[in-house]
């Protein structure tokens, strides 16, 4: 009979896995007390969304609950899809995303809160292409990269790309990528390919940001793409060029701030209808030089009236 | 004493028709459990199962493309043999340490060591499922990428490895329990004839047992289907038809965990990854069912 336990067991464990992504698509958990020890009668902002931003609205929240007595911040990752949910759930105020809000998304939100969710771009993410630091490679076109990722890509091995990568004997482009519904991976999809085009089946699609560029650190072979704040030492960040006859633009500050560096996207808070009390009051300092400030000390790029 | 004997004495009618009626649902929840289970994971997915999934397609292409914005496609097939592959691999390991192990915990052992091997091995079963994944994705993945001088650690093998350790102490302790449920009887007369330890293990100790070993590997097995977290981590996550050990693959269990939580719910790819729910179901619930005649067929000899 113990067989039965424990194949019971084996589904249940796979159920509860289901019942969890039910539950975080579906509707908010209550969100970890990430800004806990708040005196109860402080207004309580909740802020959800994002693994991309997930480092940056921590660190507003810190700073922020530093500044004030009226309000503290409770922050969430999950993904920009998961923050946008929970939006349309009316369980949080406000819903990060490193991408835009789909019009679906939007028109959901409007009928089941009654609000339209409000815009505000808080500052830029640069994707860096990273490689191994051991790489003879400094600088890739974004046609390249398309032959690198998309299907029936032209450019398998780095001998391709006209170099000799003596530390990858096999040759062979590992392509590192992210699992296919993250907010960085749909925005690399399409500065790369488009809408028309899909990428390679056979990358190793990785959880998160940090996750890619771990895993290029110990990898010679590897290519792969994340946000330029989470460089270490053991990977190199290539210059890209967005066509084979235009200029290669290194992805640092200046060259987001300047629109040359192509592949930056910005990154997106929603609020749900217009901001008001602390809020507005939190978004407004977001948007301030103090708290775009932040957004520079994270590795993001800041909005560039500041 | 007497007088409280007395008391539930009188009680007893009452007491015991609850107890009756509770141990009674106990019995009944499990089957309620199973089928509201099957039932919620089945209606999720439905919609799109019966209007606009080819079966066909869903479980034999290999083009797993649920968020391409011109052509979406939801085949698992690549999925499906990951899964099986990773499991294969990783019983190949775990079924001659689990037994191995369980022939010397149940024959060799003094008594003293028996119970530091049993501890030690419940130790083993109790870690996280994501620090086996943590080990894969650190440890294991160095020690591939040097040992194998393959170009990454994240590999079939690496996703074999972590769960072959993870079905090991299942695997021990139930074929240990059908190896202690073989009569002393029966190990004194083969000694008696002359065998030798070897032989007595050999010819008598596993032909007896062998319902409970397979029931053993068969959990091994089923523990490996399921799990999620260690092979997400360990075994690259990459849509591939797996060529050897050291490509990297992605299981069905690892593409609902990593893609569930970013999904709009009622929408297709959500479906679809409820169907790979149903999928798996199904697959536990066919191994079970192999298991269960092949002891009853075993028994029937």
């Amino acid at each position: 009979m113990e067989k039965y336990g424990w194949a019971g067991y084996t589904i249940i464990c796979i159920l509860v896995v289901l019942a969890c992504g039910y539950v975080i698509t579906g509707c908010s958990p209550k969100d970890g007390e990430s800004t806990a020890g708040e005196a109860a009668a402080q207004v309580i902002i909740k802020n959800k969304g994002s693994d991309t931003m997930v480092n940056l609205a921590q660190a507003w929240a810190e700073m922020y609950t530093g500044i004030t007595s009226t309000a503290s911040v409770e922050v969430s990752g999950g993904g920009s899809g998961t923050g946008v949910a929970a939006l349309i759930n009316g369980t949080v105020d406000i819903a990060n995303c490193s991408r835009q809000i789909k019009p679906k998304e939007l028109e959901q939100a409007t009928q089941n809160t009654g609000k339209v969710p409000q815009e505000f771009i808080v500052g830029y993410d640069a994707l860096a292409v990273y490689v191994h630091h051991d790489t003879p490679l400094n600088k890739i076109t974004i046609p390249q990269l398309a032959e690198i990722y998309g299907e029936d890509g032209t450019i398998t091995k780095w001998s391709d790309l006209g170099i000799t990568h003596t530390n990858c004997p096999s040759d062979k482009i590992i392509r590192i990528s992210r699992q296919s519904n993250s907010g960085t991976y749909f925005y690399f999809r399409e500065a790369l390919l488009g809408k028309t085009r899909d990428f390679e089946l056979g990358s190793l699609d990785l959880h998160g940001s940090k996750d890619v560029v771990e895993v290029i650190g110990r990898t010679p072979c590897a290519i792969g793409y994340s946000g330029m704040g989470y460089a270490t030492s053991h990977v190199k960040m290539l210059e890209v060029a967005i066509a084979d006859d235009a200029p290669y633009y290194a992805p640092n500050l200046e060259n987001v701030l300047a629109k040359t560096y192509p592949i930056a996207r910005p990154l997106y808070m929603y609020s749900l209808g217009e901001p008001t009390g602390e809020v507005k009051a939190y978004l407004d300092w977001i948007l301030s030089a103090e708290g775009q400030k932040i957004v520079e000390k994270l590795g993001f790029v800041p909005l560039a009236n500041n | 004493m007497n007088i409280l004997r007395k008391k539930s004495a009188a009680n007893l009618p009452f007491s015991e028709t609850v107890i009756e009626l509770f141990i009674r649902l106990c019995g009944l929840s499990s089957i309620i459990f199973v089928f509201g289970i099957f039932f919620f994971v089945f209606r999720e997915g439905a919609g799109f199962l019966f209007n606009g999934l080819g079966l066909g397609q869903f479980l034999t292409s290999p083009e797993w493309y649920p968020t391409s914005l011109s052509n979406k496609r939801y085949g698992t097939f690549a999925l499906i043999l990951g899964t099986f592959s990773v499991t294969a691999l990783a019983m190949c390991i775990a079924v001659p340490f689990g037994l191995g192990a369980a022939i010397f915990v149940s024959e060799f052992c003094s008594p003293k060591l028996r119970e530091t091997f049993k501890i030690i091995i419940e130790l083993l079963a109790a870690i996280p499922s994501v620090v086996w994944g943590f080990i894969g994705l650190t440890l294991m993945n160095q020690l591939i990428i040097t040992v194998f001088n393959a170009p990454i650690g994240l590999t079939m093998l690496n996703g074999s490895i972590m769960l072959a350790l993870m079905s090991v102490p299942i695997i021990v302790s139930i074929a240990e329990d059908a190896l202690k449920a073989v009569p002393d009887s029966y190990r004194e007369a083969a000694e008696a004839l002359g065998a030798t330890r070897w032989q007595v293990i050999y010819r008598v100790l596993l032909p007896a047992a062998k319902n409970g070993l397979l029931a053993a590997v068969l959990l091994g097995a089923a523990r490996s289907i399921g799990e999620t977290m260690a092979v997400l981590m360990a075994t690259g996550h990459s849509v591939n038809i797996p060529s050897g050990p050291l490509s990297w693959i992605r299981t069905l269990t690892a593409t609902i965990a990593a893609e569930l939580g970013e999904v709009a719910r009622g929408d297709e790819h959500y479906q679809v990854l409820f169907i790979i729910g149903v999928l798996l179901f199904t697959i536990t619930f066919v191994v079970n069912l192999i298991a269960d005649l092949v002891i009853k067929g075993i028994r029937q000899e």
